[in-house]
């Protein structure tokens, strides 16, 4: 699954970024997945305007990992904030207040919270766009006219050229059979 | 059949076991556009008029590309005037000094406090809608929380400004942050109005990312179109063009260059999740730490610890009367909103609003009982000035709003009629506004007689509040004209067709939930 030029030495495949296929419905792509996973693609997407119920299953994905991103992030935020509030009050500026001692850390807990719940929320949002490479504004798919569907009503699979299975005629011809109601070859890379 | 308990029998109709006629009565059919089934074993379908995913994109995006009814224009310019003189009141405060408000030395906090807690308040139900009715799987959210989110933006951006001018001297206002300064001073941490610093801002950063995260993918549907409408329409003048790269440029830098892949779907639905899930704590915290400016000081009538629940539930119910305030005209305005939503969507939120004004009043009520079993002679008294004292008139209006008029939605015509659900909005709107005057001014009489006073704001109080409401409709209107209002990829995800498995199923329209 490496991606080197020598697995795909043809220099006129250099510019095929991969190929595209339309299917009709959640259904129809849901099955499509299926098949490509089964036959051992790597390097491959379906692409939809909602997020399809089970796909991950049937595309064969791993658990996303967000959930340990955000909480490392939430401890940090937390950790940080109190010792933040524990320093300045108890070392570096100590003043009395309310007669509680310079740590006391019982009013130190609502910014302990808060600071913990913002940079988890930071975490979540950038930290999503970072794991799937974004923001890119600029990608082979977006030359295919066809594809300006996949945000309205358009449900699509994606096989890249860098797959090591890759074979423009044979790929197209596989994701034909599995139901593909239009396919194109996309440039770019 | 018959030896079967009417629950056992819904439970297996719901469960698709059974058959079976309509336990509910008929003629809630007839009520509203047919959404108002009482049968717990009918789902009413959550999108109406048969759509499929071209119309839903085609109806919402339309909102945002076309130019706007006519209405748009005039209600922008008195929006944006109002909001102009608004901030020509701010300026006078700065270059003037707070003198300028009618705050007097029992009273310390003015309509600037109650202003803020009140708008704060207002942008619970936007994050309540967004998270907590997410995390418990209501499907009936998806096609208001975008709108109830944008609500919560404009409406913390308006409460944070109150604060803000407050302090006086705003240039320094950086004093409230950590910062590493020459002088080698640290702000208190132990006093609330510094939690309320980081409460807020927190509330504000993590609202404004979660409204913009779901609005990526819808984003991203607005930049294509208006990709394929740069493509298709070569010929038109030369500014119909530039307008349409501008908007096809801003559009597509917002929508961070999203393809709809499922890889990065996977990714952005966890993260939305777990966005919902840290979401749901913060909005309960946000209001409780707002009431610790209160609750904390050792003022009588404010030092109890029913606040944080109080302002909660207080902040919730106000919020929902304020989304439904703007989502009513909205729904008349709009050509097919009232496909997205529903009379079951109304009526839902009515009921929470009834909900929720039950739980404030009797709050209430409880914040009297304590005041007497407490034996603490001013606490007793602070309740019996609140009741009866020279702001007996607030009193009363906060309670008929708060308490009174929501009890209307018990009956069913009162929560079906939107018309009617809009007045009772507005009413609760001005309570809730009450109930913050109520608190603050409970200053006005502390432990000293001799020291109590009258407060009464200025105009520049006035008319910067008025100015406030000016800076939320013209930002909620800019929201209107130009962003999607509502959530396409999540509306689209609640019709049958979105299922991958029952697609040729003919009852698929069962699958809907609310």
């Amino acid at each position: 699954m490496a991606h080197s030029t020598s697995t795909n030495p043809a220099p006129a495949r250099a510019q095929t970024w991969g190929v595209l296929a339309e299917f009709r419905n959640p259904a129809d792509i849901y099955h499509a997945a299926e098949k490509v996973r089964d036959a051992g693609y790597r390097r491959w997407d379906v692409y939809a305007p909602i997020p399809i119920h089970g796909i991950d299953e049937a595309m064969g994905l791993k658990p996303s990992r967000m959930a340990w991103l955000v909480g490392t992030a939430a401890a940090i935020g937390a950790s940080g904030g109190f010792l933040l509030q524990w320093w300045t009050s108890a070392v570096a500026y100590p003043m009395i207040v309310h007669g509680k001692p310079y740590g006391a850390w019982e009013a130190f807990i609502p910014v302990t919270f808060e600071l913990g719940v913002l940079l988890a929320g930071i975490t979540a949002v950038f930290g999503m766009l970072a794991v799937n490479g974004l923001p890119r504004w600029s990608h082979p798919l977006f030359t295919s006219e066809r594809f300006l569907s996949a945000s309205d009503d358009g449900f699509f699979i994606a096989i890249e050229s860098r797959d090591p299975k890759f074979d423009p005629a044979a790929t197209a011809k596989f994701l034909e059979s599995a139901g593909a109601i239009g396919v194109e070859t996309v440039e770019g890379d | 059949m018959s030896t079967l308990h009417p629950d056992e029998l819904t439970a297996r109709r719901l469960a698709g076991e059974a058959p079976g006629p309509s336990l509910g009565r008929e003629f809630d059919r007839d009520l509203g556009d047919g959404t108002l089934v009482s049968d717990p074993a009918v789902r009413p379908t959550l999108v109406l008029g048969n759509r499929d995913f071209h119309s839903i994109t085609e109806t919402i995006c339309s909102w945002a590309e076309n130019k706007p009814g006519k209405w748009w224009g005039p209600a922008f310019l008195i929006s944006s005037s109002i909001a102009g003189l608004g901030t020509v009141m701010i300026a006078y405060l700065i270059v003037t000094g707070v003198g300028v408000w009618g705050l007097n030395n029992p009273v310390g906090w003015g309509w600037a406090i109650v202003n803020f807690v009140w708008w704060v308040g207002i942008g619970h139900a936007g994050t309540l809608i967004s998270a907590i009715l997410c995390i418990l799987k209501q499907k009936w959210r998806t096609s208001i929380n975008r709108f109830a989110e944008a609500m919560t933006i404009f409406a913390v951006i308006c409460a944070g400004t109150f604060p803000g001018i407050h302090v006086g001297r705003v240039w320094f206002a950086w004093f409230l942050f950590p910062f590493p300064n020459s002088n080698a001073i640290w702000p208190n941490f132990r006093s609330p109005l510094l939690w309320d610093v980081f409460a807020v801002g927190t509330y504000f950063t993590v609202s404004l990312l979660f409204w913009y995260m779901g609005m990526i993918p819808d984003i991203a549907t607005l930049r294509d179109r208006a990709m394929r409408r740069l493509h298709t329409t070569s010929a038109g003048g030369k500014i119909e063009v530039a307008i349409g790269k501008v908007r096809a440029l801003a559009y597509g830098f917002l929508a961070m260059g999203w393809r709809f892949s499922s890889r990065h779907w996977l990714n952005y639905e966890k993260a939305y999740i777990l966005l919902a899930g840290i979401a749901t704590p913060l909005v309960l915290s946000v209001h409780s730490v707002v009431s610790f400016d209160f609750a904390v000081s050792i003022v009588p009538g404010w030092h109890t610890t029913i606040f944080p629940p109080y302002f909660v539930a207080g902040a919730i119910f106000s919020g929902f009367a304020m989304v439904l305030t703007l989502l009513i005209p909205a729904r008349e305005l709009y050509p097919g909103m009232k496909d997205f939503v529903t009379s079951r969507t109304l009526e839902n939120m009515c009921k929470i609003i009834t909900v929720t004004g039950s739980m404030v009043g009797f709050a209430y009520g409880m914040e009297f009982f304590i005041a007497w079993y407490s034996a603490s002679s001013f606490e007793q008294q602070a309740f019996i000035i609140r009741a009866m004292g020279p702001y007996w008139w607030a009193y009363a209006i906060m309670v008929t709003c708060n308490v009174v008029s929501p009890q209307v939605f018990w009956f069913k015509w009162a929560r079906t009629t939107p018309w009617f659900i809009f007045i009772v909005s507005i009413v609760v709107n001005i309570g809730m506004w009450f109930e913050r005057f109520v608190i603050v001014t409970t200053l006005s009489s502390d432990f000293l007689p001799g020291s109590w006073g009258y407060y009464s704001p200025t105009y520049v109080d006035v008319l910067t509040f008025v100015g406030s409401l000016g800076i939320f409709m013209t930002l909620f209107l800019l929201f209107m004209r130009f962003l999607p209002m509502l959530a396409i990829s999540e509306v689209k995800n609640v019709i049958p067709q979105a299922s991958p498995h029952g697609h040729d199923d003919h009852k698929a329209n069962q699958g809907q939930g609310y």
